[in-house]
């Protein structure tokens, strides 16, 4: 499942390279007509992989949508940077209202335009792992059993980065965040089962659920222009990096992004009715290692006497989702 | 005109149908459910045009209510008691964005101890929310008070709450008056917003504000309220054009010339005070009474002047502010500043008490001739919190307080009267 339709090998096949394409075949940050729905000058450091995805998937809606697109947007990093008072960076009618409501909020307006006959207009809700997995998760759920009109767009960065880089039902086993100290022996977040929410919205059979990364520009914009065009509910989650957060150089932003997929941690997949229908596959295989080290925020795992044990169970998990999802290229689906 | 004997709650959603609402959420819990449920039938057999939502909680009833209003769509939908508090931030929030939903309060208990029954500590706890909260005496002004309140919402941008008390009014069957949809038509314009989601307009609803500019946006919302003091009044008289009866205003005075003692409360108790007060007169007590009908707003000037001349007020309230006292009292002391006159608090019908006329007659009469104390309670079982104290006193494990409560005053039934 690749939707980039020429590999640029040399450079990798994730950096825009757009030039060299037929401008039919760029994608829809590569036009001249984009909306920069999120626009400029905005407050997000610098390296923000939410401000990117925010920007790659409300581009690529308003485009497939013709520009008849309303979001709702969950309190967090996202609506907090875009909306200084008396700034806004959205160039599309934009509400926020609350941490936790983002999704019925977007109910709310689905309902309005439905009654007022305007199908053209599209929705989406938007929000953080925070406000989506913990705070958020009885209206999405609600949302997703109603089978609501919306697309519903997660940023996953894996905790509540706006309030200081605490930990959320989104963090991943071992990340050291400011309230996982006081949690268990180590530092690092425990091993629980954590919580895995596009695949508890497989669960609710809705009829689109899909995971894309920053690092993969034509993969996210594709499943953003798919998701819009079905009736009913829709979950993209994406997982945006945090060079704050997670302790890393915001140069490498979409570098963490491509490494956790190619580790198998964040398996990229979509899935239509609660069936997996299509994976992307890991182009060059990595041990979670390489990821995991260029991140302070799994620091205390290395060092001088690394704690191969905690790496390896986390290996363990990659490789689990590489069984279960098939990611391997020579896995047949 | 229309006479029906129907239920409060089944009047109250023929009103709301009439006034055309767009998208309506749902969500059930006691005392309110009746009322969405008769609008979900007028829903089904095609009666009403609108968008019902199921929705998973009073939270999301709420946070939806946010999205349609914020979209253009006229909303409306009701609550109760555990209801309003669960979806406390978003009323919150609605009054703070100035989206003019409507919402039916039906009056009802806070827990612990979980009690279905009414009283008005729900709509208190969010008096202060940016909500205009009107209170219903009857059925017939509860149905009138919605119909006022979508206009009244609509022309502030503010939301509206309507109050009627719980199981008394909701579940009480009279005979009212419910409009004609022409007559609701040509009271009612259509909802023109003052902000609206539009892609051919896009606007940021929601921004964050600093300590620059919350101080304003927050004395805006103070302004609208203050608006409404001078609306409530307009609207209520176009109603009475429109409709041929009183109802709605900010207050209703009752025998208060020339009165050296006034009553006053919120919502159907006005009924029974009446009828005491009635009684008193003809004993040649010089008494009145005066319903606040809009709490918020809170017509400080309007009750001032409806209380001149009076010695001694008696607020009676159907809520009580856990150490501190009164709600209502605290608020019309504010409105007597300076005047000297003397405010007496008595809390009653807490969980659904009955207030019955004997125990108001006697209340009334004690505090007319200066029997009673500054802050009371009526019909209070005084020998169940002493028995219930000096178990704590003596017994480090005492248990739950609700349970030895029950157990000390034996069975329910034996309790009714």
């Amino acid at each position: 499942m690749s939707h980039q339709p020429v590999k640029f090998y040399q450079t990798g096949t994730f950096t825009v390279g757009n030039r060299l394409l037929d401008e039919s075949i760029r994608s829809v940050q590569a036009t001249k007509t984009r909306s920069n729905s999120l626009n400029s000058g905005h407050r997000a450091c610098q390296g923000c992989g939410e401000a990117l995805g925010a920007r790659y998937a409300l581009d690529a809606a308003m485009d497939v949508s013709h520009h008849q697109l309303i979001a709702a947007n969950a309190t967090g990093c996202l609506e907090v940077f875009s909306t200084p008072y008396p700034e806004t960076s959205w160039q599309l009618p934009w509400i926020h209202s609350l941490f936790g409501n983002a999704a019925a909020v977007a109910t709310g307006i689905a309902a309005a335009l439905r009654i007022k006959g305007r199908s053209e207009v599209r929705v989406i809700a938007q929000g953080g792992d925070g406000g989506t997995t913990d705070i958020g998760f009885g209206c999405l759920s609600g949302m997703f059993e109603r089978n609501d009109d919306v697309l519903y767009l997660c940023y996953d960065n894996e905790a509540y980065m706006n309030t200081g880089v605490q930990r959320s039902s989104a963090t991943p086993p071992a990340v050291r965040t400011a309230t996982t100290l006081p949690v268990g022996a180590e530092p690092g977040n425990v091993f629980g089962q954590g919580k895995f929410v596009p695949t508890i919205a497989m669960a609710h059979g809705i009829p689109y659920v899909a995971t894309a990364t920053v690092a993969d520009l034509f993969d996210l914009e594709y499943k953003v222009k798919k998701a819009i065009q079905i009736r009913g509910a829709k979950y993209l989650h994406i997982f945006v990096p945090c060079p704050l957060g997670w302790g890393a150089a915001s140069s490498d932003t979409i570098k963490l992004a491509d490494m956790a997929k190619e580790c198998g941690l964040f398996p990229v997949f979509e899935a239509e009715h609660g069936k997996v229908t299509g994976v992307s596959k890991i182009r060059k295989l990595i041990p979670v290692e390489e990821y995991l080290k260029r991140q302070r925020r799994y620091a205390h795992l290395f060092g001088k006497s690394p704690a191969t044990d905690v790496i390896s169970k986390i290996q363990a998990r990659a490789d689990e989702n590489i069984r279960m999802y098939g990611l391997l290229a020579t896995d047949v689906r | 005109m229309t006479l029906k004997q129907i239920e409060g709650s089944q009047g109250v959603a023929e009103a709301v149908a009439l006034c055309r609402p767009e998208v309506i959420c749902a969500y059930p819990i006691s005392p309110q459910t009746h009322i969405v449920e008769g609008l979900g039938e007028m829903v089904k057999v095609g009666q009403l045009r609108a968008e019902f939502l199921n929705v998973e909680s009073e939270f999301a009833a709420m946070s939806v209510a946010i999205g349609s209003s914020a979209a253009g769509a006229r909303t409306y939908t009701a609550t109760a008691s555990q209801g309003l508090l669960f979806m406390a931030e978003a009323v919150f929030n609605a009054a703070g964005l100035g989206l003019p939903i409507v919402m039916t309060i039906a009056n009802r208990a806070i827990g612990a101890p979980i009690n279905i029954w009414n009283d008005h500590s729900d709509s208190m706890s969010l008096r202060d929310c940016g909500w205009i909260q009107l209170f219903a005496e009857t059925n017939q002004e509860a149905i009138d008070l919605h119909i006022q309140a979508f206009k009244l919402a609509e022309e502030l941008s503010v939301p509206v709450m309507v109050c009627m008390d719980g199981f008394i009014l909701t579940h009480a069957y009279e005979r009212v008056d419910v409009p004609l949809q022409e007559q609701v038509d040509a009271f009612l314009p259509s909802f023109e917003p003052r902000q609206v989601l539009d892609p051919a307009r896009p606007v940021s609803i929601g921004a964050m504000v600093g300590p620059e500019a919350y101080t304003e946006v927050r004395v805006l919302a103070h302004a609208k309220q203050i608006q409404a003091l001078t609306l409530i009044p307009e609207i209520a008289a176009q109603f009475k054009a429109h409709f041929g009866r009183d109802s709605g205003g900010l207050i209703k005075p009752y025998c208060c010339e020339g009165a050296h003692t006034v009553v006053i409360a919120l919502g159907s108790v006005l009924g029974t005070i009446k009828d005491v007060v009635d009684e008193l007169r003809t004993q040649g007590c010089a008494i009145g009474v005066l319903g606040i009908t809009s709490f918020r707003p809170f017509p400080l000037t309007e009750i001032r002047q409806a209380l001149q001349g009076c010695q001694r007020v008696l607020v009676l309230e159907k809520s009580f502010a856990v150490g501190v006292g009164g709600i209502v009292a605290t608020n019309v002391r504010m409105a007597l500043d300076g005047t000297g006159q003397k405010v007496l608090t008595v809390v009653a019908g807490l969980g659904g008490r009955a207030i019955t006329k004997s125990s108001l007659a006697a209340t009334l009469t004690a505090a007319m001739n200066d029997l009673l104390e500054p802050f009371s309670f009526m019909d209070l079982q005084q020998e169940v919190i002493d028995r219930a104290l000096g178990r704590e006193r003596q017994i480090r494990r005492s248990g739950p307080v609700a349970e030895s409560v029950l157990r000390d005053i034996g069975s329910v039934a034996s309790q009714i009267c």
